[in-house]
């Protein structure tokens, strides 16, 4: 958890110093003008930072034991995931699909890797930019739950949108 | 250590036994590996005499590498000191025999050290039937330098291991593996190299990146492995004496892993997956040129060459679930050769050519086992909560892999175990340690 946090609040400090103008809502510009908003800019109650798009919209879907098809409560976040990405168009994302550590190092990295693959052809079938969605499989080698249990397997098996600096960045 | 020399020591009395007249005589001090011994072979190794003053640690350094070798591979068993009647203090005077007979030694082996003022190590031994009160084999001597003294023990050892089980030896090897440490969520992995016993630990990454399963190259000075340095897992490639590194495979939007060596060390066999579809390619290191020997849907990994590079064995799920196919090395039809109940993966084939060790998956536990190259006499050797990854010995009788322990508190250890599935016993590593790949016997 201690890198995704970390992600999460760089990203959060690089929306706060960029893009703090809720006008890029309407497609403004990268670097706007002063904030007006009802909410801290760059915080979880902004809907334009990545803070909201991790916290409240939600960044990863789940999968079932082995399987890389998507859940429908996945396809729901994902819906969401979608139309986030398509309104604040200077992000781009990194999708990182992980496995449960009950299997062998290297077949973890391919099916992490269907994981991430399977998200983002579901986001771009939504309607984002490819070119916007990179993937990367970590395999077993992060998990966020340590016990050896399907508990913590479960939150393991997942592929999480990672936010992060523009394209034009 | 690359002027490493061993010459047969000929002017020395008593080394006049021909070939044909040792094995001859070598038929009651026999151990035949593959008999699965039960009842370990009786020996002792007195400390080598110190035929100079400056030799006197370093001759009984040696003897206890020796002992350390022979004894951790479970077919021998080292008389202690104590129960000595006589010990040898002369290279060249007669060994008592009547001596070693009365404890039961029924094999000895005897050396002398000498170190010069310029620091080189030159070591001489023998080994004998002792109920015979014949030689095994003809005297050596092998020199190096000082600070090489355990290589020099382990190749006593090998000979010794030669000479009365009829195989090669495997301890004049080294490991290169994943050091591991921190937990689970926040593991630091870093790639590492030692003797195989343990000794002469070196880190060869840093923790800044990933690492994943390193593999030695058919003479160990190169290593391929995998690592997240870019950002995205890539296949590397190491030169060991360097500690010089380049990414073989860089293709944006890709990632590469599970890199082996062809036995001729020229080409490289590994995964690419794109799109989220993993299949196998194969490229000349030299060249860069690339081969795609696979294109199926399904997850395509593991690959491993036969000994003889004609042949490759790797796992695919394209059944459904993971299972080990054969295939020609340039890739076209594959057969499989796994078919019993679970899973199976990361095939390795044996130096020998006669077998294919693999991890598999069965009713919640990790076994690492063994069949023959058609799939038949499947055998598992071990059973845990998480064992994978195994990788040979250079005599194709020992294996090593990553044994890994359950729960939040769960680490990762080498282990070694014998084809027999005898001799179960964790390998010293500082710190935790995975993905192990043995390298072939040094020069």
């Amino acid at each position: 958890m201690s890198r995704l946090t970390l992600v999460t609040a760089l990203m959060a400090s690089v929306a706060l110093s960029a893009c703090t103008d809720p006008g890029r809502l309407g497609g403004g510009g990268l670097f706007g003008g002063n904030s007006q908003g009802q909410f801290e800019p760059g915080s979880i109650d902004d809907p334009t930072s990545p803070a909201y798009f991790q916290q409240a919209i939600g960044d990863r879907v789940l999968f079932e034991v082995d399987q890389s098809t998507l859940t429908q409560e996945g396809r729901a976040i994902l819906v969401a995931q979608a139309g986030w990405l398509i309104t604040n168009s200077d992000y781009v994302a990194i999708i990182e699909g992980h496995a449960d550590e009950q299997g062998t190092r290297e077949y973890n990295l391919a099916l992490g890797a269907r994981r991430a693959n399977a998200v983002r052809e579901f986001l771009i079938e939504q309607g984002v930019a490819g070119v916007r969605l990179r993937t990367v499989s970590y395999g077993k080698e992060r998990p966020i739950e340590i016990c050896s249990a399907e508990s913590c397997y479960a939150q393991n098996r997942r592929a999480v949108t990672i936010i992060s600096g523009g394209l034009t960045s | 250590m690359k002027n490493f020399i061993a010459t047969l020591l000929m002017g020395l009395a008593g080394l006049t036994l021909s070939a044909a007249d040792t094995h001859a005589q070598s038929g009651p001090l026999r151990i035949e590996i593959t008999d699965g011994v039960i009842e370990p072979l009786p020996y002792a190794v007195p400390n080598f005499v110190a035929e100079t003053s400056s030799a006197s640690a370093v001759s009984k350094d040696i003897a206890r590498v020796i002992a350390a070798d022979l004894n951790g591979t479970g077919l021998f068993r080292e008389i202690p000191e104590e129960a000595f009647i006589s010990t040898i203090t002369n290279f060249s005077s007669p060994v008592q025999f009547a001596d070693w007979k009365a404890i039961n030694a029924q094999a000895l082996i005897s050396g002398a050290v000498t170190v010069d003022g310029g620091g080189n190590l030159s070591v001489k031994f023998r080994v004998y039937d002792v109920f015979s009160g014949q030689e095994l084999g003809n005297g050596l001597r092998l020199r190096g330098t000082t600070d090489g003294w355990r290589r020099i023990a382990h190749k006593v050892a090998d000979a010794v291991y030669s000479r009365i089980t009829g195989e090669s030896g495997y301890f004049d090897s080294r490991v290169v593996y994943v050091s591991e440490t921190g937990p689970k969520d926040d593991r630091k992995k870093r790639l590492a190299i030692m003797d195989y016993d343990g000794a002469n630990l070196k880190f060869l990454t840093d923790s800044s990146s990933i690492v994943l399963a390193p593999r030695f190259s058919p003479t160990g000075d190169r290593v391929l492995y995998t690592s997240y340095e870019t950002g995205f897992p890539r296949v590397f490639v190491m030169d060991v004496g360097s500690v010089t590194r380049r990414v073989l495979e860089d293709q944006p939007g890709t990632m590469s892993f599970a890199p082996r060596f062809s036995p001729d060390g020229k080409e490289v066999v590994f995964s690419i997956t794109e799109g989220g579809n993993t299949d196998i390619y194969r490229m000349n290191i030299a060249s860069g040129s690339r081969t795609r020997l696979t294109s199926a849907p399904s997850i395509e990994t593991a690959p491993s060459y036969s000994p003889d590079g004609s042949q490759i064995v790797f796992e695919s799920d394209r059944s459904g679930t993971q299972q080990l196919y054969i295939m020609a090395a340039n890739g076209g039809p594959a057969k499989r050769i796994s078919f019993g109940q679970g899973r199976y993966g990361t095939p390795v084939w044996s130096p020998r050519g006669d077998l294919i060790a693999f991890t598999k998956q069965n009713k919640g536990r990790f076994h690492i086992g063994v069949m023959r190259t058609d799939g038949s006499e499947e055998r598992l050797l071990t059973a845990s909560f998480l064992d994978e990854g195994p990788t040979w010995a250079p005599n194709g009788r020992v294996i090593m892999f990553t044994r890994e322990t359950q729960g939040a508190n769960g680490s990762a250890s080498l282990y070694s175990v014998d084809v027999s599935g005898r001799n179960l016993k964790t390998v010293r590593t500082q710190g935790g340690g995975s993905d192990p790949s043995w390298s072939p016997l040094q020069q």
